[in-house]
C-alpha cells in the first residue's frame, strides 16, 4: 500500500463527485423499491447492463445520441416492468428470503442471457465517449461527464424529493414504505404505488447506464455489476429505507470509489473493493443502523 | 318503493385462520345513522370481524354486503374506496408523517374530488388536530393520535365507519371526547360499527350491541340493558 490516495487532485476529486452522483441515484433506485416491496433487488445491475447494451446497439445502428439514450430508457423501463409483473408482484406476499433469492435468480438469468447473446467481450458503446474530454472551469480541467453526472443526480434527487413530499402519489409511496397494510386499508392502491417505485427506480437505472457507459465504453454481461455491489454496500451503509440516508450512503461509497479509483496507481487498483468493503464492515460494526439514520428502526426492517 | 338495504349486513359470516375458527356464523346489520356495538372478551373475534369486512381476513363462509353488494373477495383498498373506513386497533397512524399528511392519506379512498376545505369537518370535530396539523403525528399523545385516526377515516367521507377499540389505553377524559365525537358522527348519518372492550359504556351508548364470545353471537342488547350486568357477565363467560 502506498499513501497515494492522499494525493488528491482536482480531477480525482471530480471523479469522486461523479461516482458519488451516479451511485447516489442507483442507491435511491434500489431504496425506493425496497421501501414499498421490502425487496433488495439484486437484479438492479442487470437493468443497468441492459441499458448499456441498448446504448451499444444505438451506436452500432448509428442512432443519434438522443435516440440511443431514449432507447436505453425504453429498454430499462420495459425490462423493469416485466420483472415487476412476472417476478416481484406474484412473490410480493412471500417471505423476504424468497424474494431475495428470486432477484438473484433473475440477475443470473439476465447475465447469462447477455453472455450467451453478446459473448465475453460484449459490444462497444462509444457514442458518448466525447464526454470524457474536459471542460475548463476557472482554470481547473474537469471531465464533462463529471459535471453532467453531478448536475443530473442533483436535479433527479431534488425532483424525487418534490414528488415524494408534494404529490399524493409520493405521499402514498412514503406511507406504503412505512406500513403497507395500513396504507392499503386507507385505500392506497398497492399496484400504483409499486409501479411508481419501479418506474422511478428504472429511470434512475437508465440514467446510471448512460453515465457509466461514458466511463466504460465496452459493455459486457458484467456491465454495472460491480457498481451495483458497491451501491448495495453503500445503501446498507447509509440506511436502506429512506431516500436521504440511501442517497448519502450511495454518494459516500461512490465518492470513495471515485477518489480511490482515481488515486490508486493502476497496479494496485485491484485492492479497491477490499478497501471499500473493509471500511463498510468497520462502519457497520460501529453504527449497525447505518451512518445516516437516527435511532432504531432501520435494522428490524431488513 | 322498496326500502334501501341496510348500509352493512353480515350474514352467517365465518372467518378462519388456518385451523382456528375466529368467527362462526355471525349475522348482524348496521344502518345509516346508527351505532352498533360489538363487544366481548379478548379473542372473541371482534377484530377478525372488522378485518373480514375490510377484505383483510380470510372469509370461509357467509357474506358481507354493503348496500346490498357483496364485499367478499374484494381487496382492502377497494373496500375502502367503496366507502367503508376502518379506524384500526392501535390507531396505526403514520408517526413520521405530519398530522395533515396523515389526513391527506385518508383522502386516498374518497370518492368525490377533493376541494380546498377537505379537513374542515375533521378539524371542527377535533380542534386539537388543527392546532397540531404541522407536527409529526408520532409526537402526539395517545388520545390525540386516536382523534387523528378517526379524523383520517372520516376524511374519506365514508358511508360506513368501523372502529376497533378506539378507547383502548386512553385517559377517561379522552374517552369522553372520543364517544362525544362518535355521537356527532352518528348524527351525520354514518353507519358505525363500534368494537369495544368497555362493555357497559358501549351498550348504553350504541343503538344496540352484540356480545360475541368464541367467535359466536351470544346476546343482543339494547341501551336499557346496560345496567343488567348479570346478563352481560353471563354472556362473556359462556
Amino acid at each position: 500500500m502506498t499513501l497515494a490516495f492522499l494525493n488528491l487532485s482536482w480531477p480525482v476529486f471530480a471523479n469522486g463527485l461523479e461516482f458519488g452522483g451516479i451511485y447516489a441515484l442507483m442507491a435511491v433506485g434500489i431504496g425506493l423499491v425496497f421501501g414499498v416491496l421490502r425487496l433488495v433487488n439484486f437484479a438492479y445491475g442487470q437493468l443497468i447492463m441492459a441499458g448499456g447494451f441498448a446504448l451499444a446497439y444505438g451506436s452500432q445502428w448509428n442512432f443519434p445520441n438522443w435516440a440511443s439514450i431514449l432507447f436505453c430508457f425504453g429498454v430499462v423501463l420495459g425490462l423493469s416492468l416485466v420483472m415487476d409483473r412476472l417476478v416481484f408482484r406474484p412473490l410480493r406476499t412471500h417471505s423476504p428470503a424468497v424474494m431475495l433469492v428470486a432477484t438473484f435468480a433473475v440477475a443470473f438469468v439476465l447475465q447469462n442471457i447477455a453472455q450467451l447473446s453478446f459473448g465475453t467481450f460484449g459490444k462497444s458503446a462509444g457514442a458518448l465517449a466525447f464526454l470524457n474530454s474536459p471542460w475548463d472551469l476557472g482554470g481547473v480541467e474537469v471531465k464533462k461527464i463529471a459535471v453532467i453526472a453531478v448536475v443530473t443526480a442533483a436535479v433527479c434527487l431534488v425532483a424525487l424529493q418534490l414528488l415524494l413530499t408534494r404529490t399524493s402519489l409520493g405521499l402514498h409511496m412514503r406511507a406504503a414504505s412505512m406500513d403497507f397494510r395500513t396504507a392499503q386499508l386507507l385505500g392506497v392502491r398497492a399496484n400504483r404505488v409499486i409501479a411508481g417505485a419501479v418506474i422511478i427506480s428504472a429511470v434512475f437505472a437508465a440514467i446510471a447506464a448512460v453515465m457509466l457507459s461514458v466511463e466504460q465504453l465496452q459493455v459486457t454481461s458484467t456491465f454495472g455489476l460491480s457498481d451495483t455491489i458497491f451501491v448495495l454496500a453503500g445503501v446498507v451503509l447509509g440506511g436502506l429505507n429512506r431516500p436521504i440516508p440511501a442517497t448519502l450512503g450511495g454518494f459516500s461509497i461512490g465518492f470513495a470509489t471515485g477518489i480511490l479509483g482515481g488515486a490508486l496507481p493502476s497496479s494496485q487498483s485491484q485492492y479497491l473493493p477490499s478497501i471499500l468493503f473493509a471500511a463498510v464492515i468497520v462502519v457497520l460494526l460501529v453504527r449497525p443502523n447505518g451512518l445516516f439514520t437516527r435511532g432504531g428502526g432501520a435494522v428490524q426492517r431488513v | 318503493m322498496s326500502a334501501a338495504p341496510p348500509a352493512l349486513v353480515l350474514e352467517e359470516l365465518s372467518v378462519r385462520y388456518g385451523a382456528v375458527d375466529a368467527v362462526r356464523g355471525l349475522s348482524l346489520e348496521v344502518d345509516r345513522g346508527e351505532i352498533v356495538g360489538l363487544i366481548g372478551p379478548n379473542g372473541a373475534g371482534k377484530s377478525s370481524t372488522l378485518h373480514a369486512i375490510m377484505g383483510a381476513a380470510p372469509v370461509v363462509g357467509g357474506d358481507v354486503r354493503q348496500d346490498g353488494r357483496s364485499l367478499v373477495g374484494v381487496r382492502s383498498e377497494q373496500v375502502a374506496r367503496n366507502g367503508i373506513a376502518l379506524v384500526p386497533e392501535g390507531r396505526r397512524i403514520f408517526g413520521e408523517l405530519t398530522v395533515e399528511e396523515n389526513l391527506r392519506l385518508g383522502l386516498a379512498a374518497r370518492r368525490t374530488r377533493v376541494s380546498g376545505v377537505a379537513f374542515d369537518h375533521a378539524y371542527e370535530l377535533f380542534p386539537i388536530l388543527h392546532e397540531f396539523r404541522r407536527r409529526q403525528a408520532g409526537a402526539l399523545s395517545g388520545g390525540q393520535q386516536q382523534q387523528l385516526a378517526i379524523a383520517r377515516a372520516l376524511a374519506a367521507e365514508p358511508d360506513v365507519l368501523l372502529l376497533d377499540e378506539p378507547s383502548l389505553g386512553l385517559a377517561p377524559k379522552i374517552v369522553d371526547v372520543v364517544f362525544e365525537a362518535l355521537g356527532r358522527i352518528r348524527e351525520s348519518g354514518l353507519a358505525v360499527l363500534l368494537v369495544e372492550q368497555r362493555a357497559q359504556r358501549t351498550v348504553a351508548f350504541a343503538d344496540r350491541s352484540y356480545v360475541l364470545a368464541n367467535g359466536e353471537l351470544r346476546l343482543t342488547l339494547a341501551p336499557q340493558d346496560a345496567g343488567d350486568t348479570d346478563r352481560l357477565v353471563a354472556a362473556y363467560l359462556s
